[in-house]
């Protein structure tokens, strides 16, 4: 039973970061129909900012305030200078723009910090919680703080004009335009945020996988998982996705084939789930109109 | 029009054979192993250009097929001791059942979908060459060792150059086959599939029996690139067949230029050597730079798509109009 | 070199590159002038294993300071380090590079399994010295087959039976749980550690797990592991994933005896992340000390070191302990070519890396030394048992022999 609730914990724990990291990759993917293989990358960038500015001396949560916001700007200037002038080009070429900005960033940070590991404060210190040492105060706090972004960015797209605005564009650019909305700064803001989001996933994900330029890779393909599973265009899904690929991933792992095949395990839940609801658990069915 | 443009094709192609010909006779050893890999690179790109350029099915994953290819040649050979030329047809029938098997379940899911379930197949490819399992034949993480076959018949071939030509072979009668296929009905219908899906149905191309296999008939190209690639190298193990060699792939065929077959040639030259030319330019940047090629690469990209975004093919196709406009100002215009 | 330009004429740019066949060199030895010893290096500078690249970083830095002290019997030192982002096909396109069109005198420090047994039938077939080979692998010190190739790290299978020789001596009825890496890395330990246990007692192992590389984290693994009652862990695995594997250990509060291997001991970029704390009673066989150990701080290697991390690298490169690896490394190349002198043909400059004896490696634990014989291409057969006592690494017992 132990064993079964440790696995369970740092699941969720690492869920989290998947649900974060497919919520930004949805983001992106409403607005611009595109899958920013970046991400992963921009969210470790981010971290090493974070990273440089603690070491530095700044304190953690003013650190983290200050990743976010850097991470939203960067994310604004790349949709801006590098993604936007592909709008109307095939869209493989924006592919390869994506994957070209993936190279670019790991090797910057390669570059500029190095490649050994490098351990990464939490805010919330590493005592075991609950006393079997079931849960770290910090997996609870990234929990804690993926459920505090769902619920923010969910309450932002619901309540506020400015989300309305970005749903419109996302969803008929043409007729939002009509309307007085400007539709490439909403495309702007949606890069902006979803790297904002990835960098918050970056610095819950690294006091437990530790800091160094590989470190997204691993979890950008589980948060792709998550984000198929629940549906790509349905935010919620999506970081349902990502809990439910983070927990199944350990318990799968340990008690049904093994450590070996986890990575196939998620290739698996992606095709079998694309199979049998190709719009992923949430999603929108797409029915197309002959 | 056409027909002064198929002139030019020819002559060109004429020309891009005669200097494949003739390079054995003039390059060193070096250069013949980089000119197998331009050929390898290019068959597994015709293969993913006719599922993604001119099928429209996006594969994130070839190298998955390009690993079965060449795990299957080794195994083969190493193993079951089958001589090269068979092991190559052999391995990549395999391919084309896999790949034909995989295109099932991608009938399912669109472009995008398809992109990320590829994507996973390309990750956990490698986790999969070395389980356990399979290590009594796979050879595990160990990989396998082959010994490189000499020019047959007592030919005056190095074994280099024999290899180029045996891939060459393979490179020209695989360009050949897919000129006929896009050129002929089957062609046709998959660029039908590819644009209007709908629309294909209703002329009556079996859209499922098309997709599977095209699936299949592209992982047959990655599986004889791999295959080749195997006995060039002289040596498989699960590192060979990582991401970035499915990346690569996507990157040749979209700088060569989606649903063009010639290009693939540039595409496979571009990642070959391109890689190296990054590594050339950081040079300049001092010993802490080693770190900087892949930046190098990716703004290389970049700029690449910027000033080519339909590929090498789109540009020469542009450059080609253009000239002809320039040059014949006094024909009589058609608007 | 090849045009970028002329895409409409590939046959101009397949003409180009046909024309920039390698040049031939009149000298005998190719790579040695008068002036000039060319060395040739692959190492991973990008891809997964990046974090090695420090070591062709360190070892580059360390030819440019022989050079401005002189360079060796006057000939300036030129090391090309090639990429090869640990890819075999990669490897063996720029080890021809460097042997064909370069026209280096031999390899040194190749990094990786896969990649070094990619080339070795190459440089053997070719007679192109591979000298000492940045891998653990056994398969290196095999002289008869391959007499062109030498490796250098202390092999894994040799560490991990001496793991297994002390375990038997010190807790023979333990229960163990063994997490390691899916990779070559990985598996060598593995057979050595069985080897080194016998068949007897394989059945102290009670449980095994592996990982990728390209996983986020071990930590589910270390719960299952736990899982089986195991009372030994041993953890094979690199930097990254160590440090994970100890900090969750001591989390779950596993009470086991914990061995780790020696790529994963360097206090601060292993140990300080997982927790100094949580890091006491881990027991490792090294060969390289660890340059933040306060014991060593007057150790005339170490001040060394730092002079030369001062001036030609920076402080991140001196705590990384495989730059220290790495410095070690370069040092025996070094006296290599001292030992041969004024002929550096091919089959000398075997003739001496097989002929290296007693001889102190800088940043070596001392009393450990390189020692090779035409019949031994193991040139480091020597670790140090430690355990960690949450500041340094103690060391206890005799410097063992593998």
């Amino acid at each position: 039973m132990g064993e079964f609730l440790h696995l369970l914990a740092s699941g969720l724990a690492l869920g989290g970061v998947y649900a974060i990291m497919a919520l930004a990759l949805v983001m992106i993917y409403q607005a611009t129909q595109l899958i920013n293989f970046a991400q992963g990358e921009m969210a470790m960038f981010s971290t090493y900012v974070a990273w440089k500015l603690m070491d530095s001396g700044w304190p953690y949560w003013r650190a983290f305030a200050a990743t976010v916001l850097v991470s939203f700007i960067g994310g604004v200037v790349i949709e801006r200078v590098v993604v936007r002038p592909f709008a109307r080009a095939p869209i493989l070429a924006s592919v390869i723009v994506s994957i070209g900005l993936a190279f670019i960033f790991n090797s910057l940070a390669g570059y500029l910090y190095g490649y050994s590991v490098t351990s990464f404060d939490s805010p919330f210190g590493d005592r075991p919680l609950f006393g079997g040492g079931y849960m770290s105060a910090h997996e609870a706090g990234a929990v804690l703080v993926s459920l505090c972004v769902l619920a923010v960015v969910y309450a932002f797209f619901r309540f506020t004009p400015l989300g309305l605005a970005m749903r419109a564009a996302a969803q008929n650019p043409v007729s939002s335009r009509l309307v007085g909305i400007r539709v490439g700064w909403m495309l702007a803001l949606g890069w902006g945020l979803a790297a904002a989001i990835g960098s918050i996933a970056g610095m819950m994900a690294a006091p437990i996988v530790y800091l160094d330029p590989n470190m997204m890779f691993g979890i950008l393909l589980y948060a792709f998982a998550g984000a198929v599973l629940g549906g790509i265009d349905n935010p919620f899904g999506a970081a349902f996705g990502g809990f439910a690929v983070g927990v199944m991933e350990n318990l799968v792992g340990a008690y049904v084939v093994g450590p070996e095949v986890k990575l196939s395990v998620a290739l698996a839940i992606i095709v079998a789930v694309l199979v049998w609801r190709p719009s992923g658990l949430f999603g929108r069915r797409l029915v197309a109109r002959v | 029009m056409a027909r002064r443009n198929g002139r030019i094709a020819s002559i060109v192609t004429a020309a891009v054979v005669i200097v494949a010909l003739a390079i054995p006779f003039f390059a060193s050893g070096y250069r013949l192993y980089q000119g197998s890999q331009v050929l390898i690179l290019a068959i597994a790109l015709l293969g993913l250009n006719l599922l993604t350029g001119f099928n429209g099915q996006i594969s994130l994953g070839h190298g998955a097929f390009f690993a079965i290819g060449g795990y299957g040649t080794a195994i083969l050979m190493a193993k079951l001791g089958v001589p090269y030329w068979a092991a190559i047809p052999i391995a990549s029938v395999v391919c084309f059942i896999a790949g034909f098997l995989f295109g099932f379940p991608a009938l399912r899911f669109g472009g995008l979908y398809l992109a990320l379930a590829t994507f996973a197949l390309a990750v956990a490819m490698p986790q999969m060459l070395s389980y356990k399992g399979f290590d009594a034949y796979t050879g595990g993480p160990m990989g396998l060792l082959l010994t490189k076959p000499h020019a047959p018949f007592g030919l005056p071939l190095s074994g280099d150059q024999w290899l180029y030509l045996f891939c060459l072979a393979f490179a020209a009668a695989l360009y050949w086959a897919a000129v006929n296929l896009v050129r002929g009905r089957v062609g046709r219908g998959l660029i039908a599939i590819r644009d209007h899906p709908i629309a294909a149905e209703t002329m009556g191309v079996n859209a499922a029996l098309y997709k599977t296999t095209c699936f299949g008939v592209s992982a047959l190209y990655a599986g004889v690139a791999g295959g080749l690639s195997a006995i060039v190298v002289g040596f498989v193990s699960p590192e060979s067949f990582g991401l970035p060699l499915s990346l690569a792939f996507l990157v040749g065929i979209v700088v060569g230029g989606l649903a063009s077959l010639g290009g693939m040639l540039f595409g496979a030259v571009f990642i070959e050597f391109v890689p190296n030319v990054a590594d050339q330019l950081t040079v300049n940047f001092g010993e802490s730079a080693k770190a900087l090629p892949g930046a190098v690469y990716g703004v290389l990209l970049i700029l690449v798509m910027a000033l080519m975004p339909a590929g090498v093919a789109g540009a020469a196709r542009a450059l080609a109009s253009l000239a002809a406009r320039f040059f014949a100002p006094a024909r009589r215009r058609t608007m | 070199m090849l045009t970028r330009r002329s895409f409409l004429q590939s046959s101009a740019a397949a003409a180009a590159f046909a024309a920039s066949a390698g040049s031939a060199h009149a000298d005998a030895t190719p790579g040695i002038t008068a002036t000039e010893i060319k060395i040739g290096q692959t190492m991973p500078y990008s891809g997964p294993a990046s974090a090695y690249g420090v070591i062709g970083r360190t070892e580059a830095a360390y030819f440019k300071m022989i050079n401005e002290q002189g360079g060796i019997n006057g000939r300036k030192l030129n090391l090309i380090s090639l990429d090869d982002g640990y890819s075999p096909p990669k490897t063996v396109e720029q080890v021809r590079r460097l042997v064909e069109q370069e026209q280096v005198a031999f390899l040194f420090q190749t990094l990786g399994t896969p990649p070094n047994t990619a080339i070795r039938p190459y440089c053997n077939e070719h007679k192109v010295p591979q000298l000492f080979v940045a891998t653990g692998a056994a398969k290196w010190n095999d002289p008869k087959h391959f007499p062109w190739t030498i490796g250098y790290n202390p092999s894994y299978e040799t560490e991990a039976r001496i793991y297994a020789k002390q375990i038997l001596a010190t807790k023979p009825d333990a229960k163990i749980a063994i997490l390691y890496a899916n990779d070559d890395f990985g598996k060598d330990y593995i057979v050595g550690f069985k080897e080194g246990l016998g068949a007897s007692h394989e059945g102290m192992i009670v449980k095994e797990a592996t990982y990728e590389n390209s996983e986020p984290t071990v930590d589910s693994q270390v719960v299952t592991l736990q899982g089986s009652g195991a009372d030994l862990f041993f953890i094979v695995a690199t930097p990254k994933f160590a440090a994970q594997a100890i900090r969750k250990s001591f989390d779950l509060g596993w009470n086991a005896t914990r061995y780790i291997t020696n790529v994963s001991v360097s206090i601060a970029t292993v140990l300080k992340p997982a927790g100094l704390d949580k890091s006491k009673g881990l027991i490792t066989g090294g060969y390289v000390l660890d340059v933040t150990d306060p014991r060593y701080k007057d150790n005339p290697d170490v001040k060394g070191w730092k002079a030369f991390t001062d001036k030609y690298m920076s402080a991140k490169e001196y705590i990384d302990v495989n730059a220290c690896y790495a410095f070690g490394a370069a040092a025996t190349m070094v006296q290599v070519l001292k030992q041969c002198g004024n002929d550096l043909s091919r089959e000398n400059v075997m003739k001496q890396a097989a002929n290296l004896k007693a001889f102190a490696a800088p940043l070596l634990i001392p009393g450990i030394a390189i020692n090779t014989s035409p019949d031994d291409f193991d040139p480091i057969r020597q670790l140090q048992l430690l355990t960690f006592n949450g500041t340094s690494w103690e060391p206890f017992g005799e410097i063992l022999q593998g």
